[in-house]
Formats: structure tokens, sequence, C-alpha cells
């Protein structure tokens, strides 16, 4: 029981910490940062799923919420007739030409006969060129098609709330097919195959503007949460705003970004339901023994490389869930921001420093980061102020401490990854014991 | 026969002294990553950092030659400044090693968490740096900019394709060959290279042989540091100094040092040279080079490029995927477990 107990403490000190924000700053930045947490601490279950549960070391977290993300457009917005009518038919066609390429490869490595590599390569080559045939000139007329508000095919237009199991889905679909090359391999491979498909993922979105925009973004995506501006002008929302005593501008902020976190919420709540009734399960019990003794569980006639398989995409699943919930929290797409510090090792470092093993600890993990993350720098910067200001204002040693205090996170990040690792490596929550 | 010439002139300016160029950088980065996996036994996230910091430190210390006075022209002074960036480099490299990675060594643990480790470190280095000198663009080089420049090369063949080779890449290449030949003589004839690959080897043998590890370690990180700095300083030279640059570095030059095969050094170099030269020929524009060499009427109309530049990483994957699913030892089998 003391166990609890003190998780219930952590958990209760994360709370104080938030509300601290809270009261010294403002709600609305408390309550930013909580919807921040939510979905971090959503990405890190996914990553604790891989890791903690399997022993799988997946760099590649960016690219599965940039895909994620990118299910927040291909989902939400509008259709764009115009590009699809001069380009459409010309992408569908090169997708078309992808998949018979893909069958041929399948044919050809099916029968057995000398020189199959040549061939194989000569298939690849043709499909390859015959694609972008159809392909090139189809991207030239949709990126074409007023390109300053469209250039792109658009979405499905259905609400936004779909494109959290489409994101899933598509995370699923890359983790599939990474897993399928490199799972079998070294720990270490997977480690360097996942950064590579995660930089390619993020390359994609960044140049194929007829599928998203690409680094020009696609803005105000709807929301499945009501407009600040529609409850300002609401009568009853006036007259709550006046019975509590504040601006109605201020409520309808706080209300929104409360919406927000309900529903993030409740994704949370559900995967965290999900992980633990599977950890306590046959198959749960499964993934430990094989992750615990690799050779062991193998004899015993588990099928170690589909079982990894399985829990990555699980994982990569989860994580792209988050990168789609991301997209509909900041109502737009933008692929540049996708950076491998701030969407991969950040989550990692969550999952190390909330225990690896323990979805509990991932959560924690995931809230404590982000809060640290966030508050680096306006306390590297009070620290930094504090530390010079025994110097002259003008001392450029302290303009310089000064100005380069927002990279205080990244060393903080490090530092804490480094202390947890060495002096509590099971984190702060650590795994049960069943 | 001038269109066949100046065919050949355009692929060696554009693609052949590049990809040589980049492909000595990733060579030397490669082996550095090749040097600690054989020794240590894990991947070292932080390398691309490493190479930051030495090159880093050498571009502090040429503005405080600058400031003197003092250079070197037509050689950049970055140059000199070497020595000292090594130096610092070397010292961070065992500082970090005592730290950090002497515990995990000492309690045996997996490799994994070695690399865990190692993402820490790249963290803490990624912000010192980002600290000290700033998330911004730096000029390397000073001095004379080429060795012979389009304009002359023109002037004195009378060809309309000219071949400019940059200092840079002239003192790349030099200063590559000379590396490698050094660390090759150190590995193969020198008691403590000898004792370095018996512990990559074997390490237990070793151990019994009475080679003492944290020695060949100490080594290693010697040499880790080294070649990181130079590698990270010919890069920013060449091309010019980024912090965030080398953090995308970390694909190509693990991809290298996997196609090569882990813990093989002569495969850190083969793997260097596959990626770099595969990276710059199918991100290449053709167009041209084919119009020297059809008739004028059959020139083509489209760029003639297989891959977009931005797509360069893609490149280093897809090679590093087909190693994995044909030889997964890599092309000269380095340690598979």
């Amino acid at each position: 029981m003391i166990g609890v107990n003190r998780n219930l403490i952590m958990f209760g000190l994360m709370a104080l910490m938030l509300s601290a924000v809270g009261f010294g700053q403002s709600w609305s930045l408390a309550l930013a940062i909580v919807n921040l947490c939510l979905i971090s601490a959503i990405m890190a279950l996914g990553v604790n799923i891989q890791w903690g549960y399997a022993g799988l070391f997946n760099v590649g977290v960016m690219g599965f919420a940039a895909l994620g993300g990118v299910a927040g457009v291909l989902v939400s917005s509008q259709p764009v007739p115009g590009a699809w009518a001069v380009g459409g038919a010309g992408i569908l066609a090169a997708g078309g030409v992808a998949l018979v390429t893909i069958f041929a490869v399948w044919l050809v490595t099916r029968v057995h006969f000398p020189f199959r590599g040549v061939v194989i390569g000569i298939v690849i080559l043709a499909g390859f060129l015959a694609a972008r045939a159809v392909f090139d000139p189809a991207v030239e007329a949709i990126e074409g098609y007023q390109s300053a508000r469209y250039g792109y095919l658009g979405g499905l237009g259905l609400p936004i709330l779909f494109s959290w199991f489409v994101g899933g889905a598509l995370a699923a679909g890359a983790a599939w097919i990474v897993g399928k090359i490199s799972l079998g391999l070294r720990s270490d491979y997977l480690a360097i195959a996942t950064l590579g498909i995660s930089e390619i993922i993020v390359a994609m979105l960044k140049n194929e503007d007829w599928l998203a925009r690409g680094v020009k973004n696609v803005t105000g995506l709807p929301r499945p949460v009501p407009y600040e501006v529609d409850l300002q002008q609401a009568v009853w929302f006036q007259d709550l705003a006046q019975s509590l005593g504040t601006s109605s501008v201020d409520l309808s902020s706080i209300v929104v970004k409360l919406s927000y976190a309900a529903l993030f919420a409740v994704v949370l709540l559900a995967v965290l339901w999900l992980s633990e009734t599977a950890l306590r399960s046959p198959w749960g019990r499964m993934m430990r023994a094989i992750r615990d003794n690799e050779v062991a569980a193998g004899a015993m006639g588990k099928d170690v490389t589909k079982r990894h398989l399985q829990v990555f995409i699980l994982g990569s699943a989860v994580i792209g869930m988050a990168g789609a919930m991301l997209t509909t929290l900041d109502g737009q797409f933008t692929p540049s921001s996708y950076q491998p510090l701030r969407f991969t090792f950040v989550i990692w470092v969550m999952v190390i420093v909330g225990g690896s093993g323990n979805n509990w600890g991932a959560v924690l993990g995931g809230f404590l980061i982000w809060f640290l993350w966030v508050e680096a720098e306006p306390i590297g910067l009070w620290l930094m102020d504090t530390l010079t200001s025994g110097m002259a204002i003008e001392n450029p040693l302290r303009l310089h401490l000064i100005k380069s205090a927002a990279h205080m996170r990244l060393m903080t990040m490090g530092l804490v990854l480094l202390l947890v690792l060495r002096f509590a490596p099971q984190g702060l929550i650590p795994e049960q014991k069943r | 026969m001038e269109d066949v010439t100046n065919a050949i002139v355009l692929i060696l300016n554009f693609l052949f002294v590049p990809g040589l160029t980049y492909g000595c950088q990733l060579a030397l980065g490669a082996l550095g990553v090749t040097l600690v996996y054989g020794i240590l036994r894990y991947s070292n996230f932080a390398h691309g950092e490493t190479m930051s910091f030495g090159a880093m430190v050498c571009i502090l210390v040429v503005w405080w030659l600058q400031s003197l006075g003092i250079s070197i022209a037509p050689l950049p002074t970055v140059l000199l400044a070497l020595p000292i960036g090594i130096l610092a480099t070397v010292l961070f490299c065992l500082l970090t090693d005592r730290l950090v990675y002497r515990f995990y060594r000492q309690q045996k643990s997996q490799p994994v968490i070695l690399l865990i480790a190692s993402i820490g470190v790249m963290f803490l280095m990624n912000g010192l740096i980002r600290f000290v000198i700033g998330p911004d663009d730096r000029r390397v080089g000073d001095g004379a900019r080429f060795i012979i420049n389009a304009r002359e090369f023109r002037q004195m063949t009378g060809l309309s394709e000219g071949l400019a080779i940059k200092t840079s890449q002239g003192i790349t290449v030099i200063v590559t060959v000379l590396l490698v030949a050094a660390l090759f003589w150190f590995l193969n004839r020198t008691r403590a290279g000898k004792s370095m690959r018996a512990y990559s080897d074997n390490e237990d043998l070793a151990l019994l042989s009475g080679i003492n590890p944290e020695r060949v370690v100490m080594i290693t990180w010697i040499l880790t540091g080294i070649l990181a700095t130079i590698a990270g300083t010919l890069y920013g030279l060449d091309k010019s100094y980024k912090p965030f640059t080398y953090l995308q570095l970390l694909l190509p030059i693990f991809a290298a040092a996997i196609v090569g095969g882990l813990g093989n050094p002569l495969g850190a170099i083969a793997g260097g040279f596959v990626i770099a030269f595969s990276e710059v020929s199918i991100t290449f524009a053709y167009r041209k080079f084919i119009a020297y060499l059809v008739p004028e009427s059959w020139a083509p109309d489209g760029l003639l490029q297989l891959l977009s530049t931005d797509y360069k990483f893609a490149v280093s994957f897809v090679i590093l995927v087909l190693v994995l699913l044909i030889r997964p030892t890599g092309i000269f089998r380095g340690q598979s477990t």
C-alpha cells in the first residue's frame, strides 16, 4: 500500500505544480500546459508499450507522431474539387502503378532463378519511372491550382475526431513496414531504422505539397469544441461570466481549453485502462517473458518476432493517435515543427524518468517532463538573471548568458535523463513485480 | 569529342568532387562510431554532437587567432585551431566516459542502457553547444576559396564546362588520407593499437593476456575525439557550421558504419563512400549530362533527377535497409552480436 500512497503523493505534487502556474501566471497558461501534458502522456504510453513491455527501442517517435498529425488534415479539411479535377486521376494512377510494381516484385520473389536480384532491381526502377511519369504532371497541376489558398487535394471534410483513429491507423501501417524489415535484427538496427523512417516521413510531409501543402502549412482545421468568439457572443455565457466575476473573454479561453482537456483525458484514460488490462492478461505475461528472456520464451513456443511486430504496431498506433490529437489542439498542421529532439528524445526522457514498464510512470513522466520542458526556459532566464545580477547591465557575458538561457531546457533534459538513469534506473514509479 | 569531355568534366565537378568530399567526412564520422561500437559495444548517439563540439571549439579558437591577427593564408586559419579543438574534445570525451559511461561498463549493463545514456549526453552537449555559440549559422573557412575555380579552368582548357575545386574540398581529402593512414598504422603496427583490436575481437581472451581494459577504453576515446573533431570541422569548413545539422548527420553516419559492418574500421570508410556517392548520384540532375552526349534534338525536357535533394536521407535509409535485408553484418562482416 505504501507504493500506492507514494504514487498518489507524486501525482498530487504534479497537480500542485500545475496549479502553482495557475495561481502564479495564469489559468489559461496552466490549462495549455495540461493539454500538452495529456498528449505527451499518451505518446509516452505508446513508447512504454514498445519499450517497457517488449524492450523495443523506437527512435522514430517523431515520424509516427507526424503521420498522425497529417491524418488531421486528410480527414478534416474540406476537399478541393478543382485540384481533384486537374490532378486527382494522375495521383491515383501513380498509386496504382506503385501497387502493380509491388505486386510484380512480390511475384518475382516467389520464384527462384539466376540473377533474380537484377530482375527485381529492373522491375522496381521501371515501376518507379512509370509512376513518376504520371505523378509529376499531376503534382504540378495540383500545386498550381490556386496555390495561395489550396494547391493540395484537401481532405475528406469529416469531423476531426475521426482523424484520431485514422492517425493511429497510418502510424500502425508505417510501423508494420519498419517492423517487418528491422525487427528480428539487433536492437541498435531497429533504433537506426526508426530514426531513418521518421526523417523520411517528415521530409515527405515537408515536400509533398499536393498532400498537405508541405511547409506552407494547413491552417484553420475545424475544431471538435466551440470557438471562443461564439461563446463570447452567447447571452447565457456572458451571464455565466458575470456571475463568476470574470470577463467573458478569459472565461471562454478557459472553457475551450477545458473541453480539449476533457476530450484528451478520455483518450488517455481509455489507453491507460486498455494498457493496464493488457499487461495483467496472459498476453502481458507472455510479453514480459519474451522481454526478460527471448531465448527461453522462444523455446516455450512463443513466436518472438511476431509478438515484437504486434507490440511495435500497437505502440506506434498510440503515438500516431497522440500526433493527430496534437494537430487537433493546434488547429493546424506545420511539418517544420517536427524536430527529433522535441518529438522523439523528449518522449524517451518521459518514459525513462517515469519508470519504464509502468504505465502510470509513463503518464507521470509525460506530465512532469513536459512541465519541465515548458518551464525550464523561464526558470533558466531567472537563474541567469540572478547569477549575473552583480554584473553591469551591458556586460557582454551577462547579455550572452541571458540570451542563451533558452537553451537551458536541452541541458536540463540531458541532466535529468542521466541522473535518473544512474541513480534511479527504475524511474519514479518502478515497474510492479507481479 | 569535346562534348564527351564536357560531359565528363560536368560529372567530375558536380558529382565526383562533392561526393568524394562528403564521403571523406562520412567516413571519418563513421570511423568514430565504429571504434566506439567495437570497443564499448554500443551505438553512440552523441557522436554527431561530439563532432559539433569539436568544430565549435575550433571556431572559437579561430576567432581568437583572428583577433590576434594570426593567419596562414591562403590556407584557412581553422587548421591551426585543430590541435586545440582536438584536445578539448578528447578531454570532454574522457570526462563523459568517467562520469557517465564507466559506471554502466562496470555494471555490465545491456548495450541499450549505454545507448540511452548516450542520448542523455547528446541532449547535454546539444544544449551546451547552443549555450556557448548559439544556434546560428557560422562560416568556418577563411583564406583562398578555390584551388581551381571554374573560370580559370575554362580558360585553361577551352571547354565550356568548368571544374571548380574548393580549398575546403582539397583539404578534406588530403587530411582524410593522412588521418586514415595514421589510424591504420596505429591499429596495425603499434602495441596499443593491437591491444585494441584484440579487445574488440575477443574481450575475455584479451583480458586473459593482460590487456588493461580501462587503457583500451581511454585510447578509444582519444581516437574518437580526434576523428570526431576533424570530421566535424571539415564538414563545417565545407558547408558551414550550424549546430542542428550534426544531429541530422547521425543517420548517414550510422548508415555508413552499419553498411560497412559495425566495429570494422575498413568497412566504415567503404560505407562512408558508398553512402556519399549514392546520395549524390541519385539526387543529381542528369539533364545537362545527357544533353552533351545525345544529338541536340534528343535533349530531354525534365531534370532527369531520380529523387529531389530533400530526400537524400531516403537514400542512406534505402541502402541501409538493403544491406540489413541481404547481409545484416555489413559488407565487411562487422560484429553481429
